[in-house]
């Protein structure tokens, strides 16, 4: 798999605050990377400096061999971009609107019509083609935004924040609509929601204060952020020191109430657990992985960083 | 590629009531002129036995309404330049264009020669309005062709000037009144030396350079105004919306 974006050691001051410090990642071929981060950590500037919408203080971005500051207008039409505000012209129809972006990516003028129909096909926006963009729900107006992105089958797409302000539903089916793009595309996508990195992406990238803490494949997200921890209810729990004296288990902590953290020496083995909670009546009447939020692992990763 | 910036341009004009309200309000603005021109040439005219006081119909009836245009563009302008970036920059849509392949100056031409397009169909309608005199009269077709030249030139000048201005601030009225003021004061600054013909104002003045060519005549070195000015102002939008991308 070759890489078809490269950022090398991005920085960016605003004034004498740095946005973002010394980022380097590069992005595979096919590949669904999520950009994840609290907010303002630094995830639009990036973003911002991939697409040429913001020039870097230092480092540079190579989109499939094309240097963004020197060669823009290459670099850029390799690129389908959904800016967290989404850029539409409300005045215009669904039609018009996406004739427009097709035509500013240099697709072919008998092409044209042809594009814009893929486009609103996979985006599921057949039937609101003479609709203005003004009258559209919101996670309609969203659909429009990544047709615009998609319309000339760029080799990476870049949303930001996609699924910000939708229900429930529409997330569902933005969701979907971006796996499905991925199929095709390269995809970066950013968020400040952990379960959507863990549904959509490959591959994942921690920003925090402008700097990457963490990147890696979303199983080793995963491992991170369960580990080796049982969450355990027991109505009728023996002394704390009891529960550690076991032999397979490290440590436990109370949280509160009749609930207990396990923290297991090698992997989790609930079986063993259960069984011997019910062999002893310790009442059990919870078992549960114990998921860490991803303010800990926020916290978690950026205390890691400070160390090292 | 500035082509399509410009039809994207031309398709956002058409597209609201705002583009249409003012080509219909302008033109009839400029039909009451032809009309009350027309009227008052023979009123003028029947009361001047000499020769030497009589002037043509084109001329007359010309005068009258290429003068006015350049007023009522004064107030039209402003209003139509603030939408082209503006507004863009106000309903955050400018990223739309940034990261599309194509340069900054391309973006700026394109809607500028939008802009200069739409406003061009009024130039040709004062001609064609003025040229069905001919039905009746014998017209100097010359006259108004050098009019209509220096009436193109003068439109671009504004445009220009309000795209600057627009592309200073995110507040569409903002720059509108700016850029109805820089106009007024652009146009007016003629006046206040208008006892000494060779002061530095009445070269930097809009209106002297547009004079001349309502007397019928066009001169380069008013022709080199017009698109020194257009030029510096277009520079100066691109180095604003460059300086974007550079500080954020």
């Amino acid at each position: 798999m070759a890489s078809t974006l490269e950022a090398k050691n991005l920085s960016r001051l605003f004034g004498a605050n740095y946005a973002v410090k010394d980022v380097s990642f590069n992005l595979e071929r096919g590949e669904v990377l999520g950009f994840l981060g609290p907010n303002g950590a630094g995830k639009s500037t990036t973003m911002r400096m991939l697409t040429g919408n913001l020039a870097p203080t230092e480092g540079a971005v190579d989109i499939c061999g094309f240097d963004m500051l020197a060669d823009p207008k290459k670099a850029k039409s390799m690129i389908g971009y959904l800016p967290e505000m989404r850029p539409l012209y409300k005045e215009l129809t669904v039609d018009e609107y996406l004739t427009i972006a097709a035509r500013f990516h240099n697709v072919p003028a008998k092409k044209i019509n042809h594009s814009v129909d893929i486009a609103k096909d996979r985006c599921g926006l057949m039937h609101m083609s003479k609709r203005l963009i003004e009258n559209l729900s919101n996670g309609y107006q969203q659909r429009v935004g990544i047709a615009q992105a998609i319309i000339h089958e760029p080799e990476i797409v870049i949303l930001d924040e996609p699924t910000v302000g939708l229900d429930p539903i529409q997330i569902r089916e933005i969701r979907k609509l971006i796996k499905e793009i991925g199929k095709n595309h390269s995809v970066i996508l950013s968020t400040h929601i952990l379960p959507e990195v863990e549904m959509v992406c490959d591959r994942v990238q921690i920003i925090n204060q402008g700097s990457l803490v963490f990147h890696g494949s979303i199983n080793e997200l995963k491992q991170q952020r369960i580990g080796n921890k049982l969450q355990v209810g027991l109505k009728k729990a023996p002394a704390l020191k009891d529960l550690k004296s076991i032999n397979f288990i490290s440590d436990v902590e109370k949280i509160e109430g009749d609930f207990f953290r396990f923290h297991f020496k090698t992997n989790v083995d609930s079986e063993k657990l259960a069984s011997l909670c019910v062999e002893k009546k310790w009442g059990l009447y919870h078992i549960a992985p114990d998921v860490t939020s991803l303010e800990d692992i926020f916290a978690q990763l950026t205390m890691l960083g400070d160390k090292s | 590629m500035i082509i399509n910036i410009a039809r994207k341009e031309l398709k956002s004009l058409f597209a609201s009531p705002m583009g249409w309200i003012i080509l219909a309000l302008l033109m009839f603005g400029f039909g009451t002129f032809y009309l009350s021109g027309m009227d008052s040439y023979f009123q003028v005219m029947s009361g001047s036995i000499r020769p030497a006081e009589r002037i043509g119909v084109t001329m007359f009836v010309g005068q009258n309404i290429y003068g006015s245009a350049a007023y009522l563009m004064s107030f039209a302008i402003p209003i139509l330049t603030m939408k082209l970036i503006s507004e863009e920059r106000k309903s955050m849509t400018l990223p739309f264009l940034m990261s599309a392949p194509i340069s900054i100056s391309e973006i700026i031409v394109g809607k500028f020669l939008g802009l200069l397009i739409f406003l061009s169909s009024l130039v040709l309608y004062i001609f064609l309005m003025l040229s069905t005199m001919n039905i009746w009269a014998d017209i100097d077709f010359g006259y108004l062709i050098a009019n209509s030249f220096g009436l193109i030139l003068l439109i671009s000048a504004f445009v220009a000037l309000g795209t600057f201005f627009s592309s200073l601030t995110s507040q569409p009225i903002i720059s509108a009144v700016l850029s109805f003021i820089a106009l007024f004061a652009m146009m007016m600054a003629g006046r206040y030396f208008a006892s000494d013909p060779e002061h530095w104002f009445n070269y930097v003045s809009l209106l002297p350079h547009y004079q001349s060519f309502s007397k019928g005549i066009i001169d380069s070195a008013d022709v080199a105004y017009f698109v020194l000015f257009t030029a510096t102002f277009i520079v100066l939008t691109i180095r604003r919306l460059d300086s974007d991308r550079l500080r954020g």
